[in-house]
């Protein structure tokens, strides 16, 4: 059976019967049905995932399907899932439904702060297409179908952003749109140049691997595309572009975005950085840390500053994007699986607090963490939730981040202590700014514009609920998500050609 | 010296579910919680059915280590695969963690049973008992994880516990403050811990305690696998996060801002169990840190330090809960001095910390009796002559008093004596300063109790006091009488240091109870002056009811020794800075310059501008144009 086609398709095929059916309450139906269905296979499809298969070169990528789409270039539609494919596609599919239904009123200008009412159809068919290239985008085998992705998961959401956010929406539209498409031509250059410079007559990426042998070459491509993704993920300085994009855009587009999108960059370093251009991988390492623990600090501090919940939530993604390329970058399989693992993490953790907070903000029409307080005393699920969240955010343990962030760590400091302790410093800012979020929000004396503020009504019980049971999965229980990804990760790293650091021998040893 | 026995894997018997201890009260936790309103009838009930069973299964699975030859007192419960290849989960019962187990689940259940009454009249009684209830998870999983980063999930656990309870009431603004900056403060405490941990395992491969015993870590050291300066830092690190959880110099002061919390709180976290973790981690860590004596000095050095700025502070407290946490991180002070001895000492740090456990908590719970008849008032210079109506309440505080100050025979005077003169004998200076804390401790404690239960009534108007039920009192009644004799028990025949060897080793030669030595002569006669010079100014002279202004010494203790003034100044303002500044550059600096380069590229900023406010199609068009380049690129290629 085709998977990954079909797990494409399903959603197009949503999409197009959105589009079409009468009612909008009927559009809403269809699009949870058909999300919930792409969920269903993929749950069927990741239970035929053999991960011990990782570990050989022909069966890296399972469920693989590899057609010639333009013959004359090499240009194929291949597409296939490793192990850190697999998490990010089950990620996606798990986010989408609750998007969804998080998202129910969003579209039809009910809410407090909410733009006119816009064409709920079109908002929902969105939904589903941007779900489609976002799982087509992590299974591509080819590179150019990556590319073409990567570009094209542009334009659903701009639309999502300007035309169903904020107040400042064409703005925030038109900055995320420039910085991507500015990224996407210098990664496009790079594409060509690697399909020419490459001369294997494929853009298929397992043919690609160590095709390119010259240092100064690997160094020029490898900036092509590390600049893409460290703006896409974002890396600080490339950053400014996202807290206007998040605030601005509806809380479930922002999910998507912060949740899903950004992680193509990070992902896009791990499998194409590193395995593509080693030696200028390895060259460029001290660059990308120093870049990664300014952003980690950086992020938290500005964070902390903050005086509107979703911009906060961004900035704090920021931090947590500078932990996910320290853990790319470190080279260990602790560090690179951890990346992984956060990737998925950060995905639940972020999407909660986004969309409790656009809970908040639809009754009370205000992103302002000023306009709110004491909200704990009367709406208490809401609060509790919100802090689960921002525990997970914050990496505490028995909490899902909090694995991965320790492995992050724990597997840089094996190779950079140093850097590995600058960002641990990032353990005290999480505290301070997702706390004080909290309790400028939540504690002290019920603000008077939220006393009448209703707690999570059946629809957002559910939205928040898996969520909350993911967090907290995966917080006890990690080692089945990383049992899939290691394989996976030692396998990138094998292409890398690193000596494994000192205590990897000792581990034998020591167990 | 002898050095502790191997860990054997796997156990039948209770033991061999004895992580049940932890499984039962977080469940119970669980279901308080997700349960909600429909739970509030009887979710006490099953928070305190909770932590009994925990306390039944801890007692039976101590008999079954008694049971037990004294080599194979060390059993390590494998649970399930966490991080693969690095930690996994599992319980370790040994006699340092039953120990704890014993303490935390027999005064966490009396605390549970007090709370009845104590919350009666609490809307959200449920949803404290079941943050209890996750608090006695996460403090038996600190205790009984049998790796470092088990033991950090529980560190970082009651962290959250006590941040949920400082903050229970946490429409006070001074409730919410006070839980988040006890939560921030130990997370710098955190910081260290987890660099530790990093630490060991690139040193050692393993975060497993049957890997880096004291064997191991020479072992390791000889070999040349790690250096004498990691271990040194490994030591230090582990220091710094002792310090945050047990409140010690320099990360303190969170402690006397946590008594916002809800007194059954105050007594459980931040006076019996909570706070001694750090205690117990450096005594678990015995192997790195016998090995590290420049670390050992240090903790020694933190510990004296914060034993007499705690007392300090005690001796200027008005509000008899802040005077209380004054002496708890005193007498912790005395725990992490006696840890930093090594074996000789761990067997005395920890005998300190089960009484202190006691008569604290008893102390505690006392202060929240009173304060439940004194409509919660806390300043004891509203207090005074509640012993006639109060008899039970003022006749077990007396207890703890008299345990605390270390008079003879009482628990307190075994166990602080035992510190006293192993300190003693490490260093003279150590010694007596920890002789002249006891004899502030005599002092302190005593204007408690004059001010409390004795002199003249300078109650409020509205006061009506009256003898707590019988729910509260009985807690009080059995914490007393371990006040009294529980010290006699552990130290007298080394029972104690006997029954720790097997987990933490012990010295060569048991240590002999002398019964009037000369430091322990001299520590009667301190406190018996410092009990003195209270009762002349607080027993026999009329206490006024507003402070007066005191020497600058009485300012500076009231200002508990200027440490929030400190964090204040080198850290909070800065950082106020530094954030608003990384703001206003991040707003600025970064996007100002990426705007203006779009403009000076654009023309004008005009044009920029109109680029931004609307014609969402040209954008689509755009990237069609994007793709059409792409396409004529590859067409171009394709003809070479």
């Amino acid at each position: 059976m085709p998977w990954l086609s079909t797990l494409m398709a399903v959603p197009v095929l949503g999409a197009v019967g959105v589009s079409l059916v009468k009612s909008d309450r009927l559009a809403k139906q269809v699009a949870l049905a058909v999300s919930l269905a792409v969920l269903a296979l993929t749950l069927l499809m990741t239970l035929q995932f053999d991960p011990s298969l990782g570990a050989s070169k022909e069966t890296r990528f399972q469920f693989a399907e590899v057609y010639e789409w333009i013959p004359r270039f090499g240009v194929h539609y291949g597409v296939g899932v490793d192990g850190i494919a697999l998490v990010l596609i089950a990620l996606s599919a798990v986010l989408v439904p609750i998007v969804i239904l998080a998202s129910w009123h969003d579209a039809d200008g009910s809410g407090a702060e909410a733009p006119p009412k816009r064409s709920v159809k079109t908002y929902f068919a969105l939904l589903l297409v941007l779900e489609a290239m976002m799982i087509g985008v992590f299974a591509a085998t080819d590179v150019f179908l990556f590319y073409v992705f990567f570009e094209a998961m542009l334009i659903p959401m701009y639309f999502m952003i300007g035309s169903y956010g904020g107040v400042q929406r064409s703005y925030a539209a038109v900055k995320f749109l420039l910085y991507s498409l500015f990224g996407g031509l210098l990664m496009l250059v790079a594409v060509i140049a690697l399909y020419v410079i490459g001369d294997k007559g494929t853009f298929m990426f397992p043919e690609l691997v160590g095709v390119i042998q010259d240092p100064t070459t690997q160094k020029w491509l490898f900036l092509g595309f590390f600049i893409a993704f460290a703006v896409k993920a974002p890396l600080w300085p490339f950053h400014t572009w996202l807290p206007d994009a998040a605030a601005q855009a509806p809380a479930g587009a922002a999910v998507l975005l912060v949740g899903v999108l950004d992680k193509v960059g990070t992902y896009g370093m791990l499998r194409f950085c590193l395995e593509l251009f080693p030696e200028a991988s390895k060259f460029f390492t001290p660059l990308v840390i120093v870049l990664a623990v300014v952003g980690i600090v950086y992020g938290a501090i500005v964070a902390i500053g903050q005086t509107d919940m979703k911009r906060l939530i961004a900035y704090t993604s920021i931090s947590h994007f500078g932990f996910i390329a320290l853990g790319v970058f470190a080279m260990t399989t602790d560090a690179g699986a951890g990346a992984t693992l956060y990737m998925v993490n950060h995905g639940f953790s972020t999407g909660a607090l986004f969309l409790i907070a656009g809970f908040l903000i639809y009754r009370r029409g205000s992103g302002r963490i000023a306009d709110y307080g004491g909200v704990q005393k009367v709406a208490p699920l809401m609060a509790g939730t919100f802090l689960i969240a921002g525990l997970s955010g914050l990496s505490l343990p028995g909490l899902s981040s909090f694995v991965s962030e320790f492995m992050v760590l724990i597997g840089t400091y094996e190779r950079h202590p140093v850097p590995a302790i600058i960002a641990t410093s990032g353990v005290v800012l999480a505290a301070v700014y997702i706390l004080w979020m909290y309790q400028r929000t939540m504690t002290g004396p019920t603000a008077e514009s939220v006393k009448a503020l209703p707690d999570l009504n059946l629809r957002e019980k559910w939205v928040v609920g898996p969520l909350v049971a993911a967090i907290i999965a995966l917080g006890f229980f990690p080692s089945p998500a990383l049992d899939v990804i290691n394989p996976a990760v030692d396998h990138a790293l094998s292409n890398v050609h690193i000596n494994p650091p000192a205590v990897a021998e000792k581990k034998g040893a020591g167990q | 010296m002898e050095s502790p026995a191997e860990i054997i894997q796997h156990s039948g018997g209770v033991i061999g579910v004895s992580w049940l201890m932890i499984a039962l009260p977080l469940l119970g936790a669980a279901i308080l919680l997700l349960g909600g309103r429909r739970t509030d009838r009887w979710g006490h009930r099953l928070a305190i059915g909770m932590s009994v069973t925990a306390f039944l299964i801890a007692v039976i699975s101590f008999f079954e280590l008694l049971g037990l030859p004294e080599d194979e007192r060390r059993r390590a419960i494998a649970l399930y695969r966490f991080i693969p290849g690095m930690a996994d989960m599992g319980v370790l019962i040994d006699p340092l963690s039953i120990s704890f187990a014993l303490l935390i689940t027999g005064v966490g259940s009396l605390i549970h049973i007090y709370s009845i009454g104590y919350m009666a009249h609490d809307p959200d009684r449920r949803r404290f008992f079941s943050y209890l209830n996750l608090f006695v998870a996460a403090m038996l999983l600190l205790v009984l994880a049998d790796n470092y980063v088990g033991l950090f999930i529980g560190w970082e656990g009651v962290g959250l516990a006590s941040y949920l309870l400082i903050g229970f009431w946490q429409f006070k603004p001074s409730a919410a403050t006070a839980a988040k900056k006890a939560f921030i403060v130990n997370r710098v405490g955190d910081f260290g811990l987890l660099i530790a941990i990093f630490t060991v395992w690139t040193g050692f491969g393993s975060v497993a305690f049957d890997k880096l015993s004291g064997t191991a870590v020479g072992e390791a050291l000889k070999t040349g696998q790690v250096s004498q300066g990691s271990l040194t830092a490994i030591g230090l690190l582990l220091l710094l996060g002792a310090c945050g959880k047990s409140a010690q110099l320099p990360l303190q002061s969170w402690l006397l801002d946590a008594m916002e919390g809800p007194t059954p709180v105050s007594a459980l976290i931040h006076a019996a169990t909570m706070v001694t973790a750090g205690v117990y981690l450096v005594v678990r860590s015995g192997g790195f840190f016998e090995a590290a004596p420049t670390a050992q000095l240090v903790v020694t050095i933190v510990g004296v330090v914060t034993l007499l700025a705690g007392a300090i502070i005690g001796c200027a407290k008005d509000d008899i809960k802040k005077g209380l946490a004054g002496s708890t991180m005193s007498q912790i002070g005395y725990m992490m001095l006696a840890a930093g001895l090594g074996p000789v000492g761990y067997a005395f740090a920890i005998a300190h910390l089960i009484t202190h456990g006691f008569f604290k908590a008893n102390m505690f719970l006392g202060a929240g009796s009173v304060m439940h008849a004194m409509n919660d008032e806390v300043d004891m210079r509203r207090y005074g002559g509640l012993y006639p109506v109060m008899k039970v309440t003022a006749i077990t505080f007396i207890i703890g008093y008299l345990a605390i100050i270390g008079f003879p025979l009482l628990s307190g005077y075994f166990t602080k004596d035992g510190i006293i003169e192993a300190a003693m004998e490490h260093s003279s200076v150590l010694g007596w300063l920890a002789v002249l804390g006891a004899g502030i401790t005599g002092f302190y404690m005593s204007r408690m109790i004059f001010m409390t239960f004795f002199g003249g009534r300078r109650w409020a108007d509205d006061a009506h006091p009256h003898e707590s039920p019988s729910v509260m009192t009985v807690p009080l009644i059995v914490l007393s009488v371990g006040s009294v004799f529980l010290g006699a028990f552990l130290i007298l025949g080394n029972r104690l240091m006997l029954f720790l060897a097997p987990a933490v080793g012990r010295p060569e030669e048991l240590p002999a109870f002398h019964a009037f030595s000369g430091p322990g002569l001299a520590t009667l006669v301190l406190v018996a002056a410092g009990a003195a010079f209270a009762w002349v100014r607080y027993g026999a002279a009329e206490v006024p009811l507003v402070a007066p202004r005191g020497s600058f010494l009485t300012a500076f203790a009231r200002r508990d020794l200027y440490g929030d003034a400190l964090n204040e100044a080198l850290f909070m303002r800065p950082g106020q800075w530094l954030t608003r500044i990384a703001v206003f550059f991040d707003n600025r600096g970064i996007d100002g310059l990426v705007n203006g380069l779009a403009a000076a590229i654009g023309g004008t900023s005009g044009r920029l501008r109109r680029v931004q406010t609307g014609y969402v199609r040209s954008y689509a068009l755009s990237i069609l144009f994007g793709a059409a380049v792409v396409v004529g690129a590859l067409l171009y290629v394709g003809n070479m």
